[in-house]
């Protein structure tokens, strides 16, 4: 009978979405920025009374309320492919950037201490290296000494945003993971337990001698886990830190991507972190409730200019600047209503 | 109170309330159709719903079962991304997780029930019982917070390597302790649910338990049957039917639990041989994924796990009732 309470609330999140009175922004989807969607709409409330009405069911579920019309905005942690976007008319851009970060429990390694590349992350998870003092392993740090202890890969049972641009990262850097697994908001894990959430993850990593699991960057740095640096695509070794995830996000070219259909796992750029991501705000190009989508868009303006601390705090990235007012050139040039632009710049 | 004949008289016509009064009979007429329509409708209304949810979720699941037949119910694949999805495992995971809970709620439930109806010293009925009806109210999420972090570690550190090492080398047995103890999986699941669905068969049993007329049970004592004698060649034998309404009403909710298995099964879409080998449920794998899920036929397919599931619940109910209207039949051709 779950699964009929599931789609009850699927309905009740939609009706309440329609019930919002008609002053607030309504959107819905990804759960990964809901914390910086929340304090940015209670400052906004503040500030102009305004209030964003946010349903965090998960991105798939975003997509599902924009495409019904339900909503004003959906949310989305995997960007949609150019062609689903111009056959839904819909336009989307990145609102924030996060990264996810590999965590080990390995007896006498520290935060930092234990370095991998993606190649030996990715056999990891396949089942290929099963004790931690593997040459492939040794080979990366020469000056650790690493116990015979049996790995247990642990995984994101949830699907969700942080599966995606793991599975997504394995991918790019295995050939063999992306022929055998490949990249989505849930993949076929052939080894290893999967935990619910950020907090399942981290726990069962913590529970268990051997461990290695992979959280959203806000999770590992407030809990001090035992994170693991990485290689990245210019051959560097990089710690997680939101300098990295911004670099990643400076150095990736969106001014050639498509619809913004680009994901920021391993980028160039010396300083890149490899799994960092942004999450997708999605609109309708041409909307039939102009003024909301203008009352939305003040907000992601407003949010863009004045919520880079706010999302500091929280352990988010802010777009780099050059990002952000590409993304404002695109509102004037793409959203219209009437044949004219929607989006005045202010 | 109306006599038994009154309320005949009502049910099947008015002519003797009429005979007797026309005024006030005419006003109890439409009372009486009123009020018969109003549970008409209340009845009727289950059976929309219940159509309602068919319906809704066979058209739901109709383009994965059109698509995959029945592959769907005999592949353990279970793959997003090449859009390949079978149902074994979860199917796997949702019986053996309950037939494990069952096993080990159904004796424990049946223990509770008889101390404290036949052999509770009356001070300790009172706190038994009402820690028993606690224990139902505790919200599922509790159970899967509790059993991931104060129950995986324990069965983790010693329960697990007790099995494996005790009897993960006998023959046929062995293989389903095998396996590193990740604290987490099938066993600990069944385990949890186990907690969960105790109270309900408990408190059932107890119920069921509490009809037994006292004067059979004194009747057995006065024939100098010890109490062991009197209760299982009385109370068993006059609440049989209960028993198996409590063990049904058990089964029922661990079938569809979601939450709590959700933290503590692993959640892998694979049949292990080993219990300590992480699993899936139906009711876990769609609360994990149907929020993320992209694409017509991952949704489509987590909603014919719900069908199955639906399914599932239907023919438990099913045979439970057909297993009752048996021994109703049994219990009759003895007396």
């Amino acid at each position: 009978m779950k699964i009929v309470k599931r789609l009850l609330i699927l309905g009740v999140a939609a009706s309440l979405s329609l019930a919002a009175s008609a002053a607030d922004i309504s959107g819905a989807g990804a759960t990964f920025p809901y914390p910086i969607y929340a304090k940015w709409a209670d400052a906004y409330k503040k500030l102009t009374g305004i209030g964003l009405n946010y349903q965090s069911i998960g991105s798939g579920g975003g997509i599902k309320q924009i495409k019904a019309k339900t909503v004003t905005f959906g949310a989305s942690d995997m960007p949609l492919k150019p062609d689903d976007l111009k056959s839904s008319g819909l336009l989307q851009f990145p609102m924030i950037i996060g990264g996810v970060v590999p965590v080990v429990n390995i007896k006498g390694v520290g935060p930092g201490q234990l370095h991998l590349d993606g190649a030996t992350v990715a056999a990891i998870y396949m089942g290929d290296i099963t004790q931690w003092n593997d040459a492939a392993i040794k080979k990366l740090n020469p000056k650790l000494t690493l116990p015979s202890t049996a790995i247990a890969p642990v995984y994101r049972s949830d699907g969700s945003g942080t599966n995606f641009l793991f599975s997504d990262y394995l991918s790019k850097t295995s050939p063999k993971f992306q022929s055998s697994i490949g990249a989505n908001t849930s993949v076929q894990w052939p080894v290893g337990i999967g935990a619910k959430g950020n907090e399942g993850v981290a726990n069962m990593t913590a529970q268990t001698d051997g461990a290695i699991g992979y959280v959203e960057y806000a999770f590992a740095k407030q809990n001090k886990m035992s994170f693991t640096t990485l290689t990245n695509k210019a051959g560097n070794a990089v710690a997680p830190s939101a300098e990295s995830f911004q670099a990643a996000a400076a150095t990736a070219d969106w001014a050639g991507a498509d619809s913004y259909f680009l994901i920021l796992t391993d980028q160039p750029g010396a300083k890149s972190w490899p799994i960092t991501g942004a999450s997708f705000i999605l609109v309708y190009k041409q909307p039939d409730d102009a003024a909301s989508v203008n009352e939305a868009l003040k907000f992601f303006a407003w949010a863009y200019k004045d919520g880079a601390s706010m999302a500091a705090e929280l352990d988010y990235v802010p777009l780099p600047a050059a990002l952000i007012s590409q993304v404002q050139k695109t509102w004037t040039t793409q959203i219209t209503s009437g044949g004219r632009p929607l989006w005045s710049g202010k | 109170m109306p006599g038994p004949s009154y309320f005949c008289a009502t049910r099947s016509g008015t002519d003797i309330v009429a005979i007797i009064d026309p005024g006030h009979a005419a006003k109890q007429l439409i009372f009486e159709r009123i009020f018969r329509s109003a549970t008409l409708i209340a009845a009727i209304l289950v059976l929309l719903i219940l159509g309602g949810v068919a319906v809704s979720l066979l058209r739901g699941a109709w383009p994965a079962l059109s698509h995959f037949r029945l592959a769907f119910v005999t592949r353990e694949i279970w793959n997003p991304v090449t859009d390949q999805f079978g149902a074994l495992a979860p199917i796997y995971g949702t019986v053996v997780t309950s037939l494990i809970a069952m096993l080990i709620a159904v004796p424990t439930g049946f223990g509770i029930a008889l101390f404290l109806t036949e052999l509770c010293p009356p001070l300790l009925k009172r706190p038994i019982g009402v820690a028993v009806e606690l224990l139902a109210a505790v919200p599922s999420i509790i159970f899967g917070i509790w059993g991931l972090f104060v129950l995986a570690p324990v069965l983790q550190r010693y329960v697990q390597p007790w099995l494996i090492r005790n009897l993960g080398d006998i023959p046929a047995v062995g293989h389903l302790f095998k396996g590193p103890p990740y604290g987490i999986g099938i066993l600990t699941a069944g385990v949890v649910l186990a907690i969960m669905v105790l109270p309900f068969i408990a408190a059932t049993m107890r119920d069921v338990f509490d009809t037994v007329p006292p004067m059979l049970k004194e009747s057995g004592y006065g024939l100098g049957a010890t109490t062991w004698e009197v209760i299982w060649n009385v109370v068993v034998p006059h609440s049989r039917v209960g028993i198996v309404g409590g063990t049904m009403l058990g089964l029922g909710r661990a079938l569809g639990e979601t939450m709590a298995v959700t933290f503590v099964i692993g959640n892998a879409h694979r049949i292990s041989s080993s219990l300590l080998a992480p699993g899936t449920t139906i009711s876990s794998a769609i609360a994990n994924e149907f929020t993320e899920a992209v694409g017509d036929l991952y949704t489509s397919s987590l909603i014919a796990l719900g069908l199955l599931l639906f399914l599932i619940t239907f023919t438990v109910i099913a045979l439970a009732q057909a297993m009752l209207r048996r021994l109703e039949r049994r219990t009759g051709a003895v007396a």
